[in-house]
């Protein structure tokens, strides 16, 4: 779908409760001074999402001069329109599932439950609120950063002006994040639609939503919606829902969203879209034929773009496109020199993770001779439906495009105890090692608690275990990671050839 | 009892024919139409029951003829009520015209399908009469004008599994490892309209070797995924990059993708009735379209027609008997007592309602309608013991499918026949483009 414009940013921003209000206190404070500028520092980061937080607090707690500009609101999308409040709401979303399948577990719920969307949205933010303390703008101060709130702009190779302030750095890292993507369906804007950054403002549950986007927030979104009553669609342009997914793992992805009552429609488009009796009417498309549906909202999600416009890159000679977003070299470095950029704005995988262990890369290279390249790194990241599926590496197809032969060892979660006994048994953990070796290349993970599980492996990957020797780590038992652990037997055992079976015999038969 | 279950299997390609223009119908179901797949089956099975004495050769050769002329002669514009274009064909068409139905799409697999078919009736009615002559022309000038390249449009010029002349290519994503071996062999065989040998590396660039329950194969959920190049091409002992890489064949795959169809029917993770060691068969077939019930504490659905599958689903306890009679060219050990269990299942038949409602009855007698067949659970497209009706007696109530799939019978006469005398396989081992085709995607050994 071609993008067409952004969403706009408010100007200010109403907050709709107590605890929005602590929040917005924290994260964009009204009435706040920023600072005198210093004459020069050693480094500026433009906005201050998790890539510009990780460094500003890094570099600052090594002593540099530090200025951290932000238009909008601190934490960026994580805090306030995407990890945070979306996580809480899945947590809700896990609970109703739960609920509608007690009795399986001998619980005797009551015939019909109530569900408080209310409820859930204040305990939303009250943890989004609680998160903001952390890095709020008066902590930020007391760090010793110098936070500025307005827009950036820059004015050369070395200088920048914030709303009128000049500032100038030695060396500067851009973080300004990403935008969700419109997709360009006629009638779309003037029906009006949400996107991540204006659904966790919804103060009733949509009696319909219909969700325009089949990878990881559309899967999320649509999941919840629907376990909180919804009466759910999702609409995506592929066969399958996650394209960067190996094709088990989205099709369970895909098994999930049915079970939990969602209308799926792949390898569908929305080609039109306009209101009647109130109601938002949508003409969808799948191989030649149209259906039309009527619902209350519309969610968009399909995908994201960086947010490369009005920082006047041109004047300090920073190269970048409308896709790319600002042009990095594996070392995060601009076309200038003294620039540098980290997270969505420059990084094909947009994730919170991506962006922390960007910003750190771009502190150590920028300020201290560090030559690190990004892609040295092993970064595993998840979706968070339910199953979750997570993934770390080279996925099988990658592997076999680059003709590495590869082969996966698969544990079904049916045949891991914990899961059985735990009734958490969609899914599947496979890791993927280099044929004739116990080199771990990847893995895929579906499970309920697939984020937590990939995090085992990852470390095994960084830390060059192969999977061999996974199977010598003693894990606690009945455990779901326990998984992990069958898969390296399972490793262990294909070295059992008939030779070595009949030489073991011997010796013991001496 | 192969000898009953491959002759009864051929039988409904002697009952479900059009004779005018060689069209079979899918099902034994009224109003079902043609499936080109299943003519191309019908095409493979008539050297079969030559072979064996079913039918008299000039019979088969008839039939073959009527078939071979229809498609020749057959509405090629690709307009929305025709019979196909670019050599290929709709996969449904009406019984007596020979027109698209069911707005369904122009099929590749099934054209490959249909294609094989005429090349092994080629092969086999190779005497210099007039008809038989004909027979061959006519099946060779029908290979050579399918533009196998035209249909290139997937991912990295991989073969796209339809069109539609209202939409243009249908976009699956349909790439390896699945059923499309035999229409790669055929497509890269071609001399008039070859495909490229990338395309072959586009299709198994998405093929997956896993070690799944200590088992090491790769990976395809439903069983025909399986089977079907198999009931024509003799795998054994030819191997192509992947399968030397991986020190294994195709045929061996397939043995053990077998056995992990087993295995999981063993573990029976979400607790179907009737799921063991000799009860297994997860495939493409018809099954219970009845309201969700409780199942092992969960809420089951139930799908219809749908590709079932192991380890992953869809699985909804139902059984694909035919997959279990092709599986005993694969794994005979594990394939003949469940193949014995299926057949020996005495039933009695009480109405139907969708499917056939079925109820399993010791020894009583009164108030029955008739005893099924042996042999009729191996026959019907699926069946279920979790979605059976409710009982007023003590009988135990199994979901079976209503008549007959031709796919089904297809895959029992070819497989069986594999398994009893390779016909098939010597057949299709001296067609040339097969031959080449198989070289050209990398297979070399054995027989090539």
């Amino acid at each position: 779908m071609p993008a067409s414009t952004f969403a706009a940013i408010p100007d200010t921003v109403q907050p709709s409760s107590v605890e929005d209000a602590e929040r917005l206190n924290n994260v964009s404070p009204v009435g706040w001074r920023n600072p005198k500028p210093l004459s020069v520092y050693h480094l500026l980061v433009i906005g201050a999402g998790p890539a510009g937080l990780v460094a500003a607090r890094a570099a600052a707690a090594l002593g540099a001069d530090v200025a951290l500009v932000e238009r909008h609101q601190i934490g960026g999308d994580c805090l306030n329109d995407g990890c945070i409040p979306s996580k809480s709401l899945i947590r809700t979303g896990r609970l109703l599932a739960d609920m509608r399948n007690a009795t399986n577990f001998g619980a005797v719920p009551p015939a019909e439950f109530a569900f408080d969307f209310r409820a859930a949205m204040l305990r939303m933010r009250r943890i989004t609120a609680r998160i903001s303390r952390n890095d709020s703008a008066m902590n930020l101060a007391r760090a010793g950063i110098h936070l500025f709130f307005g827009t950036a702009r820059f004015t050369g190779a070395d200088t920048v002006d914030v709303d009128g302030t000049a500032l100038r750095f030695k060396k500067a890292m851009i973080a300004t994040g990403s935008r969700s993507m419109l997709p360009d369906v006629p009638g779309l804007a003037e029906a009006g639609f949400l996107t991540n950054e204006t659904v966790f403002d919804l103060r009733v549950l949509p009696k319909s939503l219909l969700v325009i986007g089949g990878g990881p927030l559309g899967c999320e979104l649509a999941q919840v919606f629907a376990r909180f009553g919804s009466r759910t669609l999702i609409s995506h342009s592929e066969p399958l829902f996650l394209p960067l997914e190996e094709r088990d793992a989205a099709q369970m992805v895909s098994d999930a969203l049915a079970r939990d009552g969602v209308e799926i429609h792949l390898n569908s488009i929305a080609t039109k879209v306009w209101m009647e009796g109130g109601q938002k009417v949508v003409e969808l498309v799948n191989d030649g034929n149209t259906a039309t549906t009527r619902v209350d909202h519309i969610l968009t999600g399909i995908g994201r773009v960086p947010a490369v416009h009005g920082l006047n890159l041109e004047a300090a000679g920073v190269a970048w496109s409308a896709e790319a977003g600002v042009h990095v070299d594996d070392f995060l470095r601009t076309s200038n020199p003294r620039i540098f950029a980290a997270g969505d704005v420059c990084l094909e995988t947009r994730f919170t993770n991506t962006a922390a262990a960007s910003a750190r890369i771009v502190v150590r290279n920028a300020l201290f001779l560090g030559r690190e390249r990004m892609s040295a790194l092993t970064i595993p990241w998840c979706t968070y439906t339910d199953p979750e599926v997570a993934h770390v590496g080279l996925y099988v197809k990658e592997a076999r495009q680059r003709r590495i032969p590869v082969k996966t060892f698969t544990i079904p979660m049916h045949d891991v105890d914990r899961a059985i006994t735990d009734g958490e048994e969609y899914g599947f953990v496979k890791i993927n090692v280099r044929e004739g070796s116990d080199k771990i290349l990847g893995a895929t993970i579906v499970a309920r608690h697939a984020g937590e599980m990939i995090n085992s492996i990852s470390l095994a990957m960084v830390a060059g275990i192969g999977l061999r020797e996974l199977a010598h780590v003693v894990q606690a038992y009945p455990t779901q990671g326990a998984a992990i652990r069958q898969a390296a037997d399972a490793c262990v055992r294909t070295r059992l050839t008939p030779q070595k079976f009949r030489l073991a015999r011997r010796w013991l038969r001496r | 009892m192969l000898e009953s279950l491959q002759r009864t299997a051929f039988d409904y390609f002697l009952k479900q024919t059009n004779k005018l223009n060689g069209l079979v119908a899918d099902t034994t179901r009224a109003g079902s139409p043609a499936s080109i797949a299943v003519i191309g089956f019908a095409l493979s099975a008539y050297p079969v029951a030559v072979e064996r004495g079913w039918i008299a050769r000039d019979d088969a050769v008839q039939r073959s003829l009527s078939t071979l002329r229809f498609f020749a002669g057959s509405d090629q514009s690709g307009a929305v009520i025709s019979t196909g274009c670019h050599g290929f064909y709709f996969h449904f068409l009406d019984v007596q015209t020979g027109l698209r139905m069911w707005e369904s799409e122009l099929s590749s697999i099934d054209t490959a399908l249909l294609i094989a078919g005429m090349l092994t009736a080629a092969a086999f009615f190779d005497r210099t009469t007039p008809a038989e002559t004909e027979l061959r022309l006519l099946a060779n000038f029908l290979y050579d004008r399918v533009d196998w390249c035209w249909a290139q449009h997937e991912v990295g010029d991989a073969v796209a599994l339809g069109w539609k002349p209202e939409c243009g290519f249908l976009n699956y994503g349909w790439r390896g490892y699945d059923e499309a071996l035999v229409l790669y062999a055929l497509g890269l065989g071609s001399k008039t309209h070859p495909l490229t040998t990338a395309s072959f590396e586009a299709w198994t660039v998405t093929y997956q070797w896993e070690n799944l329950y200590g088992i090491e194969f790769l990976v395809g959920g439903p069983l025909f995924v399986h089977e079907f190049s198999h009931a024509w091409i003799d795998f054994r002992g030819i191997r192509d990059r992947f399968m030397r890489e991986k020190n294994c064949d195709y045929f061996e795959n397939s043995r053990r993708a077998v056995q992990v169809q087993r295995q999981y029917a063993i573990r029976n993770p979400r607790g179907f009735a009737g799921y063991g060691q000799d009860c297994w068969g997860l495939s493409a077939g018809d099954g219970p379209s009845i309201e969700p019930r409780t199942v092992a504490g969960r809420r089951q659905t139930f799908y219809g027609y749908a590709a079932r599958g192991a380890p992953w689903g869809p699985d909804d306890g139902t059984i694909s008997g035919s997959s279990v009679v092709a599986s005993l060219v694969f794994a005979p050990e594990i394939a003949w007592p469940a193949l014995r269990l299926m057949f020996g299942r005495k039933a009695a038949q009480r109405g139907a309602e969708g499917g056939e409602q079925v109820v399993l009855e010791s020894g009583q007698q009164s108030g029955l309608q008739h005893v099924l067949q042996a042999g009729r659970f191996v026959h019907a497209s699926g069946f279920n013991d979790s979605a059976g009706a409710a009982t007023a007696d003590d009988g135990i109530s199994v979901w079976l499918s209503e008549g007959e799939f031709g796919l089904d019978q297809g895959m029992i006469v070819l497989m069986i026949e594999n398994f009893r005398s390779g016909l098939l396989w010597r057949l299709t081992r001296s067609i040339p483009c097969l031959r080449a085709g198989l070289k050209r995607a990398g297979f070399r050994g054995d027989w090539l």
